[in-house]
């Protein structure tokens, strides 16, 4: 037993941090708002030379062969650095494409893990797929829950509102006569699931990022900002409304190490569905409850489009929304935990190896 | 990252069930603050500590079973799965043993741990006043050194199970001009000394949960003293983490609330709307997180870490859920209608009755996310 993150995962978590801390700056964020940069472009190239983008492709496909707790560590820089490149999705699309096999995986693996690739994913869930507008290859959900791989030149795509600018949704079709499914069935069911919780795992580990990212600048700004001769950082109101957003981060952090453990070793949790709903549901709602709290103590300058902090706002309200709202997945908790799926109570957190 | 216990976990859990099973009580006891109730409970510990399992972690010559923090918590989880009662010391055994273990001398370890551990000595603690409740350290009560005693005077409050204990750990100003947090010791009273007056206090349920306690001029050996004279406050302040912290609220208590609230939840489900079955749900996932916070508290601590202000966030965290929790049970069983007029229902009022003051003791809530902002997040006092 031992529920600490492995110190190299720590090493590689601290490096992206400087990396992106230097090479994306929020005004490289708002260049790429006002269409004057690309996604998938200098920066993407230069997170593949870090290994960023196939941290989870297996070393033969030019990757790192990390595991998804490792990944939600970086996540959580991505989430910090309010980066818009398109890491979400190399993480959801890696495996589904290593799972589907073959050729697909033998061509496009080592292209994501080089950089020279996107892969954007979709589910029979969801209407919008992200980040469709960088991407070369998308796999996508048709009939009968089919699962589709679509060059993106084939689709058609037509872009959807974002409350985040950072965020590309798109609604897209295609003609499945012309792309013929790779997976039906319950196969290609059991491949949506796992992606869906891919998915949900890689909004919560952002949303840690956001959450402390927002609560940080907000301690800082409250510490600077003089009113009535005194930082207003020192009235109480302010300080117990940023102590509960600490509260809600730090007890939001370990459902996320442990969703991303769980998802990590799936074969031995029949839970982990419900441990990343929980994760999903709490990581996003501290960064919700951080934006808002965020925005109360900026007062009006944090009403403003030059103040920053919209950017980590706005990626809070997307990150809520996407891979399943909040109602979602707490309905995806509390059906199996009333439904008496599985034993709780003291001494079931984690599997004890006694029968009960 | 490993959560997996190893084979020496699995052990040492089985080993605990095993026993729990065999010689927990089977029914509920009587509350610990009654003459009756306060008996039964020490009979309880004193057969706990035949078995060896009155406090796991302490070292075996003060009567524990030298298990680390995480045997710790599986004793915990295995001992509310059990259904086992309350603990009466919890004062002695959770909060002023490890102090202790950390200050004491030699002597006062020998002296005072053992009989800790069997309950044949139960502890109150002794830091409230009429004047100093958030404001600790606007203390009054005095102990002042007259050769090789102190001489002690002046009123504690709130003493949690005062009406019963033998002995009281307390703060007293040692230096008469001092203030605040200097000048302050930290001294260990028996509560039989001449001089003293303890006045039981009913709580909410009406039974004294509580005392006050009075000091004429009592008398009390120096070597009472735990820690330097005028260096309470620190150690008071050592005893608070543990409060705070993972010894006096381990999870398996939340888990086991959390639990017993599912169940009732999936009893009444046809008649819970669908808004307050959500509510029950997002307590199981706090009482979750609260679990697995906790582990990895105790890997950090055991690879060597330290512990310090964080434990005003358990606090918050563990008595908000638990509040809560019994707040929707009683809706749960409001919604039932009058049927609902059992012991369930006593046992969740009661429940809640106790709940509302976790917000309270331990230092208030507002206290500690003022501690939260300040120490943890840096914002100007
Ligand atoms: C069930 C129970 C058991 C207890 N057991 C013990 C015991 O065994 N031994 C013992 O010594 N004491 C015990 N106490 C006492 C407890 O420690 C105090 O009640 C607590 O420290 C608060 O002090 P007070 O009651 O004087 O409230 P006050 O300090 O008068 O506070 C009243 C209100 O003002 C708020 N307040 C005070 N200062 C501030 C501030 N700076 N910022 C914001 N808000 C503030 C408080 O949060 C509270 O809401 C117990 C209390 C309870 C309820």
């Amino acid at each position: 037993m031992d529920f600490r993150s492995a110190e190299e995962h720590l090493l590689l978590q601290q490096s992206l941090r400087d990396f992106l801390a230097g090479e994306f700056p929020p005004a490289k964020l708002r260049a790429l708002w006002a269409g004057e940069a690309q996604r998938g472009g200098a920066l993407w190239a230069a997170l593949a030379e870090l290994g960023v983008c196939g941290m989870l492709i297996a070393e033969e496909h030019g990757g790192l062969g990390l595991d998804l707790v490792a990944a939600a560590n970086m996540l959580e820089e991505a989430g910090r650095a309010a980066l818009a490149e398109p890491l979400a999705s190399a993480i959801v699309a890696a495996p589904l494409l290593a799972e589907l096999g073959g050729a697909l995986a033998e061509e496009w693996l080592p292209q994501i893990a080089a950089g020279r690739a996107v892969v954007a994913v979709g589910h029979p869930l969801f209407a919008a797929v992200e980040d469709a507008d960088c991407a070369q290859l998308l796999l996508l959900p048709g009939a009968q829950f089919a699962l589709h791989a679509v060059p993106r030149a084939a689709a058609q795509c037509e872009s959807l509102p974002s409350s985040d600018p950072s965020r590309f949704l798109a609604k897209v079709s295609f003609d499945s006569d012309a792309h013929p499914p790779l997976a039906e069935g319950a196969r290609a069911r059991a491949l949506w699931d796992a992606v869906l919780l891919r998915g949900a795992l890689t909004c919560a580990a952002q949303a840690i990022g956001v959450c402390e990212q927002l609560l940080q600048m907000s301690v800082a700004y409250t510490s600077e900002r003089r009113q009535f001769g005194k930082p207003v950082g020192s009235f109480q109101a302010l300080k117990h409304k940023l102590a509960d957003v600490k509260l809600k981060l730090e007890y939001a952090r370990p459902l996320v190490q442990r969703a991303a453990h769980s998802l990590a070793q799936q074969a031995e949790h029949p839970q982990c569905g419900v441990h990343i709903s929980m994760a999903k549901l709490l990581a996003c709602e501290a960064a919700e409850f951080a934006a808002r709290q965020a925005l109360q103590c900026h007062g009006a300058i944090g009403y403003t489009w030059e103040q920053d902090l919209h950017i980590w706002m706005r990626r809070a309200w997307s990150l809520a929304q996407s891979w399943g709202s909040a109602r979602f997945h707490l309905s995806r908790v509390r059906e199996p935990l009333l439904g008496g799926a599985f034993p709780i109570g003291p001494a079931t957190t984690f599997a004890t190896g006694e029968t009960t | 990252m490993e959560l997996r216990y190893t084979d020496e976990q699995r052990a040492f859990r089985r080993e605990a069930r095993e026993w729990l099973e065999a010689n927990v009580p089977s029914g509920p006891l009587p509350s610990f603050d009654t003459a009756e109730g306060a008996r039964l409970h020490r009979e309880w510990e004193a057969k706990l500590n035949a078995g060896g399992w009155a406090m796991v972690p302490w070292p075996v010559e003060f009567g524990g079973r030298g298990a680390d923090l995480f045997e710790w918590l599986i004793f915990e989880e295995e001992y509310y799965r059990a259904g086992a009662p309350k603990r009466i010391n919890q004062n002695g055994i959770f909060l002023l043993g490890p102090t202790i273990m950390e200050f004491g001398t030699k002597q006062q370890k020998a002296r005072f741990l053992p009989k800790m551990a069997s309950s044949e000595e139960v502890w109150a603690q002794g830091w409230s006043e009429p004047n100093a409740g958030s404001d600790m350290a606007n203390i009054q009560a005095t102990a002042l050194r007259d050769g090789g005693h102190y001489i002690v005077n002046g009123q504690k409050t709130w003493a949690s199970r005062g009406a019963f204990a033998d002995w009281l750990f307390g703060m007293f100003r040692s230096d008469p001009d001092s203030e605040r947090h200097r000048g302050l010791s930290f001294i260990l009273v028996p509560l039989n000394l001449p001089g003293i007056t303890v006045r039981p206090i009913p709580q909410l349920d009406g039974l004294p949960g509580f005392a006050e306690v009075f000091f004429d001029d009592v008398r009390v050996p120096a070597e009472n003293r735990l820690g330097e004279e005028g260096a309470g406050w620190r150690v008071a302040m050592a005893t608070a983490g543990f409060e705070r912290g993972l010894m006096l609220r381990s999870p398996a208590r939340f888990q086991h609330t959390a639990q017993r609230l599912v169940s009732l939840c999936r009893a009444h489900r046809e008649l819970v709307g669908e808004a307050l079955q959500d509510e029950v749900a997002r307590c199981w996932i706090g009482a979750e997180a609260y679990a697995l916070e906790t582990y990895r508290t105790v890997s950090k601590l055991l690879a060597g870490g330290k512990i310090g202000s964080e434990s005003s966030l358990n606090k918050v965290f563990w008595s908000e859920l638990d509040l809560r929790m019994h707040e929707l049970a009683l809706q749960i069983l409001g919604e039932c209608g009058p049927a609902s007029e059992n012991a369930a229902a006593a046992e969740w009022l009661d429940g809640y009755l106790f709940a509302l003051s976790g917000p309270i003791y331990a230092g208030t809530n507002e206290i500690q996310r003022n501690i939260i902002a300040e120490r943890i997040l840096g914002m100007p006092r």
